[in-house]
């Protein structure tokens, strides 16, 4: 009949457009127009490379002015249907993004970034489930299958997880969007595929043994899919025993462990003045790292604390501000006067060293933000600190250098605001990324409270739906095609369905993830791993038995 | 004259030829094709032609027919009492050339030759015409052509030869695509011959 092919798939044809604003593509009249849909993955066939990009727009057009006023005689629905597709007709805007050259020769260097364009009326289809594999892999030793393009379901988007953990990452979204099962999915991810250890701060228990659904019922945390793999540390106890979930280690912090830095930053959330940050940062001074804290708190009424301004040379009103301030930190269960005998940070280091997970879990601290600040901001520092000398230690001996770890950290923006990035050991890490094997997995609903340059440094961003404009900036800041990215990122679903783009990932692309919760879902990601991991240890060689 | 009945029998010769068009001289009194049908002539190289004029007059232009029937019952009547007739009228067509078959197939475009004078002109097969509306590449030589009432002559040719397809809907929708690519400036007669051609 025509020449156009009917397949199903068949986009269209290329009929303008540029490298940067993007290809027109003109719409093949019998392609449902409703079915194009922003954030879909296709695939241009050019004369010797396919060219693969995302649709960041939709428009109608009409081949000739004439159409707007008078249009044609639609009621009747075989001319509503001829005219559409011919003289009006749908454009979809695509932005290229990579190319895989045309000989198989090309190929195994995987696809590059598209630097030229397809000519004109190159076909434009659907990406098909081989074109997906062909650009993000396959589920194998370094990718995990982290769920399907947009419409395209039961096709599997794979991420680079080895690439993943070289650097700090975020997600992103909405509370309810479905950020913390995407965490749970990639955490599972490097346990299952053994690319890094895992340190998460767990605000809500959500992740060590149990987490919740919305409706109530309950998912299996990491604990119960790696039961020999992961440690859960719990600050409290008591809400562990009430939810009948098993926990390894108690963390007590003592008075002593608290250095002026940490309570620099949580000067904000403890409502306390720069006046009062100086007067702590004198009282070390003057008591030393380990007493100051004990002493001020030990300090009771006016007298002994007019005696300790005197001590310290502080004027008596901020010392008794920051006294009344300070005093909040005694309710919490977990700090102690005396340093506990079994120190947090050593006893996490020594379990991370034995490649085991520590999942954190603040039970009901969880609520207290600053219980949540004050412990991950004390622990990190310290395990930075570790890896930084082992990491110099070892000077590039590949054997001795420690595990990539990665710190989760949720409600990130309360560390990383552009008044604290510069000092809290978080923005450190963000910035200086994997020299010294320590990244973020940075989890959080406000990124536009985190610091630019700490975002500018994520290496990959997945992001649920974001309803403030400022939040959206915020994500795309510092991203090639954020204006289409930003089209795509506010038609998101608001559940399931993220952008994620980056370092990981070889082009920006729209996800369904995939679903974590169900018994096949525990079997892939859990099971799996207990076969994977003795299978690079215990594959022996005849040869090297019997020479 | 239904089709069937008019399939494999010569219906006339051609009388004048040009390259865009020819005029057949039936050899039966009104045996001629209806207007859209597809006719082809029969030659080593066939050339496909749609009819889109049909005339009947008397061979001597200057003895024109009068009035017979006064006394008969009806139409038919009259040309039984009077079987002179058939040898003093005669119907001839005109139809507009959309292609031609040569050795490696069919061709939506001009014959380089138009058809000599006596050639024997046949009406196509339902086979031949879904062959040759595979394509609608010919579509300009009927809309576009010199002839009076082209939108006409083209609905009467689409209507039956959706017929041969075995999906006569797809077919349409396929010819009113192409007819609004090429009509696509003039919005009133793409709209009245799309109203003419719907299923």
């Amino acid at each position: 009949m025509t020449s156009v092919p009917m397949e199903s798939t068949h986009l269209g044809m290329v009929i303008g457009g540029s490298l940067e604003r993007g290809l027109e593509v003109k719409l093949n009249p019998a392609f449902p127009l409703e079915e194009a849909h922003v954030g879909s993955f296709v695939a241009i066939q050019g004369q010797s490379s396919r060219y693969f990009g995302i649709i960041s727009d939709v428009s109608l057009e009409a081949s000739d002015s004439s159409m707007r006023s008078a249009p044609p005689d639609v009621d009747d629905p075989f001319i509503a249907q001829i005219v559409s597709g011919t003289g009006v007709y749908g454009v979809a805007t695509v932005s290229p993004q990579l190319t895989l050259g045309g000989d198989a020769f090309e190929n195994l260097e995987g696809p590059k970034p598209a630097r030229s364009i397809p000519a004109h009326f190159a076909p434009v289809y659907l990406a098909s489930e081989e074109d997906v594999s062909a650009i993000f892999g396959t589920d194998d030793e370094r990718h995990i299958w982290i769920g399907s393009p947009l419409d395209m379901e039961g096709t599997q988007v794979c991420l680079d997880l080895e690439e993943f953990v070289k650097r700090s990452n975020g997600i992103f979204g909405k509370s309810g969007t479905g950020k913390t099962f995407l965490t749970r999915i990639l955490l599972a991810g490097i346990l299952q595929k053994n690319v890094a250890v895992n340190l998460v701060f767990d605000m809500h228990s959500e992740y060590g043994w149990q987490g919740t659904l919305e409706g109530g019922s309950g998912v299996k945390g990491l604990k119960q899919l790696f039961p020999a793999q992961v440690a859960v540390f719990s600050l409290d106890p008591e809400s562990s025993r009430r939810r009948e979930v098993s926990w390894d280690v108690d963390v007590k912090i003592g008075y002593g462990e608290i250095e002026p830095e940490d309570i620099e930053i949580l000067a904000e959330a403890l409502n306390i003045t720069p006046q009062g940050v100086t007067a702590v940062y004198a009282l070390a001074k003057k008591f030393g790292q380990e007493h100051w804290l004990e002493k001020l708190l030990g300090s009771n009424g006016r007298d002994e604390i007019s005696k300790l301004a005197e001590d310290v040379t502080e004027n008596f009103q901020v010392l008794l501000t920051l006294h009344r301030r300070l005093r909040n930190l005694s309710r919490m269960g977990f700090l102690q006067r005396n340093l506990p005998q079994v120190n947090a940070v050593d006893r996490i280091l020594k379990y991370l060293g034995d490649g085991q997970h520590v999942v954190l879990e603040f039970g009901r601290y969880g609520n207290e933000l600053m219980a949540y600040i004050l412990v991950a901001n004390l622990l990190t520092r310290r395990i930075h600190q570790q890896y930084v000398r082992k990491t110099e230690t070892a000077m590039g001996d590949r054997f001795q250098e420690p595990r990539p770890l990665v710190i989760t950290i949720e409600e990130a923006h309360r560390f990383l605001t552009p008044a604290v990035a510069s000092q809290t050991i978080f923005g450190t890490i963000a910035r200086e990324m994997r020299k010294y094997k320590v990244a973020l997995l940075v989890v959080d609903q406000r990124p536009s409270g985190i610091d630019e340059e700490v975002l500018s440094q994520l290496g990959t961003r997945m992001t649920y739906l974001l309803d403030n404009d400022r939040d959206v900036d915020a994500v795309l800041s510092g991203t090639s095609g954020a204006r289409e990215l930003r089209r795509v990122l506010s038609r998101l679903d608001s559940r399931q369905q993220a952008l994620m783009f980056g370092h990981a990932l070889p082009m920006p692309v729209v996800v369904k993830t995939r679903e974590y919760g169900t018994k096949e879902s525990y079997e892939e990601l859990g099971l799996q791993s207990n076969r994977a991991i003795p299978k690079s240890e215990g594959k022996i060689d005849n040869r090297d038995l019997f020479g | 004259m239904a089709i069937e009945s008019l399939q494999n029998t010569v219906l006339g010769e051609i009388t004048e030829a040009s390259s865009a068009e020819f005029t057949v001289d039936c050899h039966e009194l009104y045996a001629s094709p209806p207007l859209g049908g597809l006719v082809k002539t029969e030659d080593s190289e066939e050339v496909f032609a749609v009819v889109r004029s049909i005339s009947t007059a008397p061979i001597d232009p200057t003895r024109r027919p009068v009035a017979r029937g006064k006394n008969e019952p009806d139409r038919d009547a009259v040309y039984r009492k009077n079987p002179q007739l058939e040898k003093l009228l005669r119907t001839e067509f005109l139809a507009t050339i959309v292609g031609h078959r040569a050795s490696d197939g069919y061709h939506q475009y001009l014959p380089p030759q138009p058809p000599k004078i006596h050639t024997f002109v046949h009406i196509c097969t339902t086979e031949e015409i879904f062959s040759f509306t595979q394509k609608l590449e010919f579509l300009p030589l009927l809309l576009f052509g010199p002839m009076p009432l082209a939108d006409e002559v083209t609905a009467a040719f689409l209507r039956p030869a959706a017929t041969s397809h075995p999906d006569p809907n797809s077919f349409l929708l396929a010819a009113g695509r192409e007819i609004s690519r090429l009509l696509n400036r003039d919005l009133q007669r793409l709209n009245a011959l799309l109203r003419r051609i719907r299923p």
